[in-house]
């Protein structure tokens, strides 16, 4: 194991946020490592999708600091960087991947496009290039090659996602944030989806944070898990532990909950 | 003898079920023992004694309230009870198996690379990995048309074994195994029962629950029996 692995990519330190008087969340603290999958569970208005714009600095928090270790191992506070520093982690070394296509695509261009566009925010120029690359990535994520000149409107909710995770990890980004990623869809195409997202993260080694409601998506792709209630971090640790060894009322109730509609 | 690879001291266990009222639930209080390399030890007892419990604080699944869980591996030693989540994965990978024929089989990936990616985890060529599988599944009676087949079409006897076939193909110097012949027919029984001396005689320690008496006493170099851990439950 190098000694960079040993480091965190992320370093979250006493993380709240308040809307006025309404509490986002709340003195959250983690560190995540290169490589590492973290799922932040909770039902709506715990604060998980609070946490993750907090991070992915969609939200400048009220309080708290995240450090991000660079490329060349240097360590920043998210908050202290300026604007445009902000964008460009987002546009290189990060992915976002959202819930409705809508918000994470561009419906009325090309997959292809969709895909190239990050690649020319990074200052690539060469079209046949581009579109090679596309074409890549649009075979990675299982979406047939004469599509690439459609608009993703014309797609199916699955195909959408698999775009959005195309048009993401084009640049080679080290940590994607996702959010509720396969919410809305059907069970199989949930099932390929997750497969699809299981395969690329071991293959590229990337780092994901994922806010999920559903246990057995944290379970399938996670290896760490935090469960969040009224904003705050109530239990966390190895995701199976977690889920077969709850501790928290509240996590033995969702874990409960889960039960009862699998059987 | 040479320095355990498992050695377990104090170990206490409870649960608390905050659904009935913050029931407590004390399973196991100091449970203390040691596996070497190169022995099988089966934990004994009745049903519901503790030792799927035990078992599973070994590998990192149960957390336990207090006490040590010493795993020997390399030079260094980690005790799991106080290890990080990623330590734990480590150890996983690393040093600690778990052989149980309910792993949940991973969608779209047929049979044979589901096994062959361990032995690549263990550092084999795509080649040898892929040999490997292939003896392996071949010794576990998986019919050779199915190996390029997800298993999550197979019958559940199949599933079981390719499940098996997973938790022997790794290396690790310590495999716990989780009643890995139960529900499975005298020839297959009998493939595990030689898959698990072969590792006895490679040297990797054993830790095992079987419920089958005639396995137990053909696998087992030492019976411990858990109702001595196991707190006295009021009746």
């Amino acid at each position: 194991m190098s000694l960079d692995q040993d480091l965190p990519l992320l370093s979250v330190k006493n993380l709240s946020h308040f809307y006025g008087q309404q509490l986002g969340c709340k003195n959250v603290n983690f560190d995540l490592y290169p490589g590492e999958v973290l799922a932040i569970v909770g039902e709506s208005g715990s604060g998980k999708t609070t946490l993750l714009n907090c991070l992915s600095t969609q939200i400048i928090p009220t309080d708290g600091a995240v450090y991000y270790r660079n490329r060349k191992g240097q360590s920043d506070n998210l908050y202290e960087m300026n604007e445009a520093q902000q964008r460009i982690l987002l546009r290189t070394d990060w992915g976002f991947v959202r819930q409705h296509p809508r918000d994470g695509l561009r419906m009325n261009v090309s997959a292809g496009a969709n895909v190239g566009e990050r690649l020319m925010a990074l200052g690539d120029r060469h079209y046949g290039k581009i579109r090679d690359t596309a074409l890549d990535w649009l075979e990675k994520v299982e979406i047939q090659a004469d599509r690439i000149d459609d608009a993703p409107r014309t797609f199916s909710g699955g195909m959408q996602q698999r775009l959005q995770i195309a048009r993401n990890l084009v640049t080679n980004p080290r940590l994607v944030f996702m959010d509720e990623p396969t919410g809305g869809l059907d069970v199989s195409v949930q099932a390929r989806l997750l497969d699809l997202i299981r395969r690329l993260v071991s293959e590229l080694g990337l780092s994901i944070i994922i806010v999920t409601h559903d246990l057995a998506v944290a379970r399938l792709l996670s290896d760490r898990i935090m469960v969040m209630k009224d904003g705050e971090v109530i239990e966390q640790g190895l995701t199976d532990q977690v889920l077969d060894d709850p501790h928290q009322a509240y996590t033995q109730l969702l874990v409960s909950s889960i039960l009862h509609v699998g059987s | 003898m040479t320095q355990p690879i498992l050695s377990v001291q104090s170990l206490t266990k409870s649960f608390v079920m905050h659904l009935q009222n913050g029931l407590q639930l004390p399973v196991m209080d100091g449970a203390g023992f040691e596996v070497f390399a190169g022995e099988c030890v089966v934990l004994g007892g009745p049903s519901g004694a503790g030792k799927s419990t035990l078992l599973k604080m070994i590998y990192g699944n149960y957390a336990a309230d207090a006490g040590e869980i010493i795993i020997a591996h390399g030079d260094q030693h980690t005790d799991l009870v106080q290890a990080s989540p990623r330590e734990i994965l480590r150890l996983r990978q690393s040093t600690i198996g778990y052989v149980s024929q309910f792993l949940s089989a991973i969608p779209r990936v047929s049979a044979l690379d589901l096994v062959a990616q361990v032995a690549r985890q263990w550092g084999h060529s795509e080649e040898v990995a892929q040999e490997k599988a292939a003896k392996m599944l071949g010794q576990l009676n998986i019919p050779e048309h199915l190996w390029g087949l997800p298993p999550a079409t197979f019958s559940g006897g199949e599933q079981q074994r390719v499940n098996i076939a997973r938790g022997f193909m790794g290396e690790h110097k310590l495999l716990l195994l989780d009643e890995p012949t139960a529900s499975l027919d005298a020839a297959n029984r009998q493939v595990v029962l030689s898959l698990i001396e072969e590792r006895n005689a490679n040297g990797t320690a054993m830790l095992g629950i079987f419920h089958d008496a005639d396995t137990r006493d053909k696998v087992a170099d030492r019976v411990i029996d858990v109702t001595k851990f196991a707190v006295q439950q009021a009746a």
